[in-house]
């Protein structure tokens, strides 16, 4: 059931900057959405069991959840259209109930959709080039990014095709469709990692040799969950043209020696943990040397056709500094804060990257209604080449946008509720949807984001705290990354009852580090005042532009956990 | 089966749309007050019987027994937080889920 219309394919002020799928392409996700359907009207008829059809819906993104099914959309590396945006809104109002979810991997996940509907809706994401396979199951799943990829001022290159190479490798690749486990790769390109590749199956990142060759240092080993690691380094340089052949060694090993008696044992990072790298890196360079790297020989070909889609927008010749920003700075405070938090430095003069966060105090982290999705999909067809970026930490970025449109982009932005100027502060908040949400989750973890915000509501004062990264979960599977929050926040189930658990010291960059328990675990109304103590003993203590993770390991966590001792013998009730 | 501590209700998701669907006296019902409580490790069993017959009629997936106390109008209410939540919506859109067509606004 098509929904093309005009409007939706309206694409003004909107060059190729990101690839375009092939007749191959199209071809094969439209295959992929006459299969499903054909699977549902066999399980609606009773032709397959429920055990027969789950593994289906798994691989196209269809779970089932605590009030109904869950649809989980792919955006690989984080990269949209704002044709793909606006008909992510147009499915959220037709089928589901308004809004989507935008996830800490790059995609959206729709709360309400029917299982009868699914087929249309995937049918309807096709037209636009968009799919939800593999966004579950045990098989490499969308392969996310940096946000500010190709724009960023800190990069060395883009890593968007070299992802998208990735997507193309690893969608139905029939030797990696049955993994022992789920498998997520990450990207990065820049000199800050801002894609959390050390917490990552495998994690890449783009380095120069001596010679000036690009090519990519490979870590493996990261991840979250029940237990977390932070990835080792594997080789520091792998040429590009060996890097299909190089990651297929490393699945291979995975797939041969990845346990699968044990579900909570079976990702890479316990083999690694329990072979050790120095077996691995032999096992993997063993298998790479001895497999036949016939099939990668138009690798380095094949590449250069994905790198083309990504030719940089036609960017006019701007001088750095634009006086209409400054003066609207200086009249507008509020404008100006905007300006201080949410936009970053782009690679070409007289443009900036602006984060659009989608945490408003007392806001659900991630979620934006249609008519949010609509108003950046027109904001980036006028201000940015009609492209969108999703970040891991749940906001939307136009990656393109003139320093001399930022008031007006504002403006804009401010009368739908998007202007909230807190991108990277204490309120910006990563979350998990939780047990509002989530069949697997222990506790909620929204109402605690936004109890949260709501204490940390003075928006001063959170300019004031700085950088502050809080990250969420709801249950062990961490998917709101609290593992690898400066504060982290882990929702159990304790004696019947909801129970937070306070990490400190959590790092996604390339410093990496897992946060270190805090203490016993604090009811719901417990958690903001805790943080509200740990942050204000921060203030007290710490140097001039000293982060919270830096003061924290300057300090150590005993003092830190002494803070929480000494108020609860104030009597604060923690 | 556990041993049986509390009255129970069988509550499931709808296989066509996903809904939480609750077995009533007349089949299966979307609001929870008409969910038909089992006060006996005999009629819990009857219960989950039904429940396992309308799976593999693919009515109905994910089936399982919770444990409820009965309030004063004789209504079921969930004695764990899960199925609290299960019964109304999310608790932070009250605009979504059963609630938004007039379950009980209490947990």
């Amino acid at each position: 059931m098509s929904i093309n219309n005009s409007n939706t394919l309206s694409r003004i002020n909107s060059p190729k900057t990101t690839y375009q799928y092939d007749q191959f392409d199209k071809n094969f996700i439209r295959e992929r959405v006459a299969e499903f359907r054909e699977q549902v009207r066999r399980r609606l008829d009773g032709s397959l069991t429920e055990e027969e059809f789950r593994p289906f819906r798994l691989m196209n993104g269809l779970y089932l959840q605590l009030h109904a099914y869950m649809l989980r959309v792919a955006i690989p590396y984080g990269t949209l259209t704002s044709q793909q945006m606006r008909r992510l809104a147009e499915i959220a109002d037709r089928w589901d109930k308004g809004y989507g979810h935008f996830t800490t991997r790059q995609n959206l996940q729709y709360n309400w959709p029917k299982l009868i509907d699914t087929p249309d809706i995937l049918e309807a994401l096709a037209e636009v080039d968009m799919h939800a396979i593999q966004t579950s199951g045990n098989c490499i799943r969308n392969v996310t990014a940096d946000h500010f990829a190709g724009v960023a001022a800190d990069e060395i290159e883009d890593p968007r095709p070299t992802a998208e190479f990735l997507r193309q490798w690893s969608s139905a690749h029939p030797e990696f469709s049955f993994l022992p486990r789920k498998f997520k790769i990450a990207i990065t390109g820049a000199t800050h990692d801002r894609a959390a590749t050390l917490a990552h199956d495998i994690g890449l990142r783009l380095v120069q040799n001596a010679s000036g060759d690009i090519g990519y240092c490979v870590i493996i080993g990261g991840g979250l969950g029940r237990s977390p690691f932070i990835g080792k380094i594997i080789r520091e340089y792998v040429p590009r043209a060996a890097l299909l052949a190089y990651l297929e060694a490393i699945m291979r090993v995975y797939n041969r020696y990845g346990r699968r008696d044990n579900k909570y044992k079976a990702r890479i990072k316990i083999l690694v943990h329990e072979k050790g790298i120095e077996t691995i890196r032999a096992a993997v360079e063993k298998e790479f040397a001895a497999m036949d790297h016939t099939a990668f020989q138009q690798d380095t070909q094949e590449f250069e056709r994905v790198a083309a889609s990504f030719a940089p927008p036609p960017y006019e010749t701007l001088p750095s500094e634009s006086s209409k920003l400054t003066k609207a700075r200086l009249e507008t405070p509020a404008f100006d804060h905007f300006v201080s938090v949410n936009v970053s430095k782009h690679k070409i003069a007289g443009y900036a990257i602006v984060t659009v966060s989608l945490k408003p105090i007392n806001g659900i982290p991630g979620d934006a209604t249609s008519h949010q999705m609509c108003v950046l999909a027109d904001a980036c067809d006028r201000f940015g080449f009609g492209e969108l970026r999703v970040s891991h930490e749940q906001n939307i970025i136009l990656p393109h946008v003139k320093k001399d449109d930022l008031y007006t982009l504002w403006q804009t932005l401010d009368a739908a509720d998007l202007a909230t100027a807190n991108a990277g502060l204490v309120s910006d908040i990563i979350s998990c949807p939780g047990l509002d949400y989530c069949s697997l989750a222990t506790a909620r973890s929204i109402p605690i984001a936004q109890a949260i915000s709501l204490r940390f509501s003075d928006m001063a004062r959170q300019r004031r705290i700085g950088k502050l990264g809080i990250k969420i979960s709801g249950c062990i599977n961490a998917c709101g990354h609290h593992h690898i929050g400066a504060i982290g926040v882990l929702g159990l189930e304790k004696k019947g009852q909801e129970s937070y658990q306070i990490t400190l010291g959590g790092d996604p960059g390339f410093s990496a580090s897992i946060g270190e328990i805090l203490g016993p675990g604090v009811s719901a109304d417990q958690v903001p005042e805790v943080i509200e103590h740990l942050v204000d003993f921060y203030l007290a203590e710490r140097q001039e532009n000293e982060a919270f993770i830096d003061t924290w390991r300057r300090l150590g966590h005993a003092r830190f956990k002494d803070v929480l001792r000494r108020e609860g013998e104030d009597g604060a009730d923690i | 089966m556990t041993k049986f501590k509390h009255p129970q209700i069988l509550l499931a998701s709808n296989l066509k749309d996903g809904e939480v669907v609750f077995l009533g006296h007349n089949g299966w019902e979307r609001d929870f007050r008409h969910a038909r409580i089992a006060k006996s490790q005999e009629e819990a069993q009857i219960l989950e019987t039904i429940g396992k017959t309308d799976y593999s009629a693919n009515i109905i997936v994910d089936v399982y027994l919770t444990d409820v106390e009965i309030t004063d109008d004789g209504a079921p209410r969930p004695l764990h937080y899960r199925e609290k939540m299960r019964i109304k919506g999310p608790s932070v859109r009250h605009d979504l889920g059963k609630q938004a067509r007039g379950a009980p606004d209490e947990h």
